[in-house]
């Protein structure tokens, strides 16, 4: 057996020998999926709210009959007044409805931003639905009928999962061996000293690819994701990413001498920015000028642009060009960056 | 025969203090999260591009179309000469959001039915479609509703009435101070999880920890002396976070401050139990941090940080009553931006103090000194 | 005289593999006794049943008087112990890792800087007082393991391979210091794969495959192989005895 070969079975059997890590490398993916998936949402499932009357005008009681019987919102009581400020505040109820005079004042709990819009709106839409307006308003979601979001998230999911594998581990798996001393064994081997870094990310990538597939198959078939469109283009710009996530791995383990700064580094340089600032749960449209121009340089942030134009628009590898130049250029950047380091630091 | 405890940890002090990379990230990490995250987690959409395909051309669609321009949502596009090429633009990604008002859309309005106007979004970012529809209704309603009360159109086909929105507790609506008091907790979530684990683990991996567990020390001896300058860290760098989100964004607790601290006390306390759990039943680091990384994406996920608990499926949110960021991150908010009373949030000081315990007895029950 | 050690068909399976196989012995107060055989023969997992850090599967041990399955916490605070890593803080200076085993001991601090001081003249170490571990060789860290093993003047101590990886110079060295402590009432408990230095001990138990296939001093058993083998004792080596019990044990 060649020597590469056998630094690759050895690599494989460090892996496979820690079945805990490998159950969570390989069940994570699926995990993500399924909360992004079915739980995390920011849908309105129940609004508990109160409410103060002053007179029980027959608009009053239309107004309330239509709050107690909506199945999204609680009525859980009439209170005073005064009891507006507790009620609020103690979080028994996220708003409150005044009645009087014909006004309606709808006072919302706020401290829970994200879902005080929705649910002003949607109690405001309740109210005014006793009301006569000859407007209506129709809606078209271009690309996504059925606003799924899912189309959001699974891309943010591959980007992090790829890093997380092939970034995180790669390079804890190299700066282990640093660590332990066992590097210097391999280093006075027959073999390049390249490759034997090599050696320890092919089980990584290979693993990349069994979840690159798992997210694809569950993307498809649990949450009704297009996939079929572009499969080679998605399957191209994938294996890219899982690279070029591989080179940052190992780049970054030519900068730690022990396991704990790795991950410390790891955690800094690559999960934070790529939560944070590559579009996978917050926009990148309204970031601030300054960490918009630091989003350029996280790699997930194309990636998560790109997966998005083929998976959701069905675009073509011309469409995203731009992206697939900019991903390929950082990882020859890296490898090369890498290689040069990994020779420096023997002399 | 006085206790081992203080000797133990001032050995843990002595090493943190010496490690060189440690401590300057434990001062860091509070002041990136305060300081950049607010800026970055805004979910609120704005910069919309719209365009308005005007058909009619009347009073009423211009002021509909006024009230798009003035919004801080909106903004608009060059015009489109018609649907088809809107939505080439929208294909582009040059346009967002296409309104389109029918021709005789006011006359119609003012006899009583309506022609609908339609709304075309980008779905792709399912989210900012669905909040760019959400908005654009709003104003248009709102237009609607101006131009009737001034041209007294109270007539019966056209009764509007007046419903109007009090925010409490975030005036300004303004996403970071929902933000920042969960970001606070995540960074004790940080200290007190991440760090014990790698102290632990290093231990582990290089024998000494056997050398102790040979002495008469104690298992909870040797588990506080471990934890014990987390918390006090925990503290010092919620102190810290608080002051940086005053001095910054202006923001100060609406509550009393000590709650905030117990809240975050009984947090850490929860979580480094915990992650001495996983410390004692992992073999090396590397897997001990995943399976660590593991359970902090679920709570993070699912405690109400980023999407709300009220949102979630059934199921999970029972799941979440076993998740202690779940209760912190409740206390933290009420407390700060509301200025609920300890009285009011006893359940969650309650239920952080029996995680607490129960993880403290399962940390150290599975810590084996004998084998 | 009451065995300061006492065991009894002492065993440790993991699984289906016995590492260590019913075996017995005692070990007197004062003595040096060393715990040879090959590396893997089960001379380090016999010791950690004694030490308190495994379970017996089966079998029964005493050690200073407490039984090694029930009271292993109160064996804990009577014996001292070198593992075969000189498991030492390497962010800690020499000082530092002294003074905290000497406070884990119960000792009070103007005792433990009269012991320091003292251990680290009779080694003439002081001037390293305030170094690293980190940054010792390491012939000085396997002194200074030694010194926090018998920092609290326990009646008995365990040494785990203690000379692993250094020239036989420092080797020599380190068993004048195990000697030196015997001399002061010390019980001294050695496990070694390196037979020479069998010499220095009072009596030996030689290890093959978790079983042990000999016990007695080590002139003893020279004489005995010398005699059996039909040649003189001063030709006989601790190694010769050994191959000669390996290769016994393979026949059987």
């Amino acid at each position: 057996m060649s020597t590469f070969a056998s630094f690759v079975r050895k690599e494989f059997i460090h892996i496979l020998r820690d079945v805990r890590t490998m159950m969570i490398v390989l069940v994570m993916p699926v995990l993500l999926m399924l909360l992004f998936g079915f739980a995390i949402s920011t849908e309105i499932n129940d609004i508990p709210i109160a409410v103060v009357v002053d007179e029980y005008t027959p608009e009053v009681r239309r107004d309330l009959t239509a709050l107690e019987s909506n199945p999204y919102i609680t009525l859980t009581g009439i209170v005073e007044e005064g009891q507006v400020d507790e009620v609020l505040r103690s979080g028994k109820v996220s708003a409150v409805v005044m009645m009087r005079d014909g006004k309606r004042n709808v006072v919302l709990d706020a401290a829970n931003s994200s879902l005080s819009v929705s649910a002003g709106s949607y109690i405001t839409s309740i109210l005014r639905s006793g009301t006569t307006m000859p407007l209506s308003i129709t809606t078209y979601m271009r690309h996504n009928p059925q606003l799924k979001s899912a189309y959001n998230f699974v891309p943010g999911v591959m980007g992090l999962i790829f890093i997380l594998i092939c970034a995180m581990m790669t390079c804890v798996s190299v700066v282990r061996e640093k660590e332990m001393g066992t590097m210097e064994v391999l280093l006075v081997s027959p073999i390049k000293p390249i490759y034997i870094v090599i050696a320890k990310m092919v089980p990584y990538f290979i693993l990349s690819l069994i979840n690159l597939a798992t997210i694809l198959l569950l993307s498809h078939f649990v949450l009704d994701m297009p996939v079929s469109g572009n499969l080679p283009t998605l399957l191209t710009l994938c294996v890219l990413y899982i690279i070029l996530s591989l080179m940052l791995g190992l780049f970054v383990s030519t900068l730690a001498q022990s396991q704990v700064v790795a991950l410390l580094i790891c955690a800094m340089v690559m999960m934070i920015p790529i939560i944070m600032l590559s579009g996978m749960m917050f926009p990148v449209e309204n970031l601030p000028p300054v960490l918009k121009q630091i989003s350029y340089i996280v790699p997930a942030r194309w990636f998560i642009e790109a997966v998005r134009k083929v998976m959701v628009e069905g675009l073509p590898m011309a469409g995203i060009l731009k992206e697939t130049v900019i991903l390929c250029g950082m990882t020859i950047a890296l490898f090369v960056g890498s290689i040069k380091k990994f020779n420096d630091r023997l002399e | 025969m006085k206790s081992v405890l203080p000797i133990l940890m001032r050995k843990e002090i002595t090493q943190f203090r010496r490690n060189k990379v440690l401590p300057r990230l434990a001062m860091m990490i509070p002041i990136m999260l305060v300081l950049i995250m607010p800026l970055v987690t805004q979910m609120d959409i704005k910069n919309i591009s719209v365009v308005v395909l005007d058909e009619d051309r009347s009073l009423l669609s211009s002021r509909i179309e006024n009230h798009l321009a003035n919004s801080d949502y909106f903004r608009m596009q060059e015009s489109a000469y018609d649907y088809s090429q809107a939505v080439e633009l929208m294909d582009q990604g040059r346009v967002d959001l296409i309104v389109s008002i029918p021709a005789h859309f006011e006359r119609d309005m003012l006899g009583g039915y309506g022609r609908p106007i339609s709304l075309t979004a980008n779905a792709v970012n399912a989210t900012k479609g669905g909040q760019g529809i959400q908005y654009a209704s709003q104003t248009i309603i709102s237009a609607v509703t101006e131009i009737a009360a001034e041209t007294g159109l109270e007539a019966a086909n056209f009764q509007s009435s007046d419903i109007r929105i009090q925010n409490r507790y975030n005036p300004t609506g303004n996403y970071r101070h929902f933000m920042l008091p969960a970001l606070m907790i995540m960074v004790v979530l940080l200290v007190c999880t991440f760090l014990p684990l790698l102290n632990i683990m290093t231990e582990k991996e290089h024998g000494t920890i056997e050398q102790i567990n040979v002495t008469p020390v104690s298992r909870w001896e040797f588990i506080l002396a471990k934890l014990i300058p987390y918390w006090i860290l925990a503290l010092v760098m919620i102190g810290l976070a608080m002051l940086l989100a005053w001095a910054v964004y202006g923001l100060v607790p609406a509550g009393n401050p000590l709650n905030i601290f117990l809240g975050a006390f009984l947090f850490s306390l929860c979580m480094s139990g915990f992650s001495v759990i996983i410390a004692n039943i992992s073999n090396t680091m590397q897997q001990a941090i995943f399976v660590l990384f593991f359970f902090v994406i679920q709570f993070m996920l699912l405690s109400g940080l980023f999407t709300p608990i009220s949102s979630m499926p059934a199921w999970a949110q029972w799941l979440t009553y076993a998740f202690p960021p779940r209760y912190v991150i409740n206390i933290f908010r009420s407390v700060y931006l509301k200025g609920t009373l300890f009285t009011e949030l006893w359940f969650d000081y309650t239920m952080l103090f029996v995680l607490a315990a129960a993880f403290y007895t399962l940390a150290t029950f599975t810590y084996k000194k004998q084998k | 005289m009451t065995p300061i050690i006492s065991v009894r068909d002492l065993t440790k399976q993991f699984g289906s593999f016995t590492a260590v196989d019913h075996i017995s012995f005692d070990v007197y107060r004062g003595e040096i006794f060393g715990f040879l055989g090959a590396n893997g023969a089960g001379k380090t997992t016999a010791m950690r049943m004694l030490c308190g850090l495994s379970f017996p599967t089966a079998g029964a041990g005493t050690v200073v008087g407490y039984d090694v399955r029930t009271q292993s916490e109160l064996i804990k605070s009577h014996i001292g112990y070198m593992s075969q890593r000189f498991s030492l803080y390497e962010d800690l200076t020499v000082a530092e890792n002294m003074a905290l085993y000497g406070g884990i001991y119960g000792m009070k601090t103007r005792d433990i800087q009269v012991r320091v001081n003292e251990l680290l003249d009779k080694l003439h170490f002081a001037d390293h007082k305030d170094d690293l571990v980190g940054s010792l060789p390491l012939g000085w860290k396997q002194k200074l393991a030694f010194m926090v093993a018998t920092i609290h003047r326990p009646e008995l101590v365990f040494l785990d391979e203690p000379t692993g990886g250094v020239d036989p110079i420092t080797r020599r060295q380190f068993w004048d210091l195990i000697r030196a402590t015997a001399k002061e009432g010390t019980t001294i408990f050695v496990t070694t794969h390196y037979m020479d230095e069998a010499e220095y001990c009072d009596r030996i138990t030689m290890m093959v495959d978790g079983t042990i296939r000999a016990l007695d001093k080590p002139t003893t058993l020279r004489q005995q192989l010398a005699d059996q083998l039909g040649c003189t004792y001063d030709v006989m080596t601790m190694e010769q005895v050994f191959y000669h019990l390996a290769r016994q044990a393979k026949l059987q």
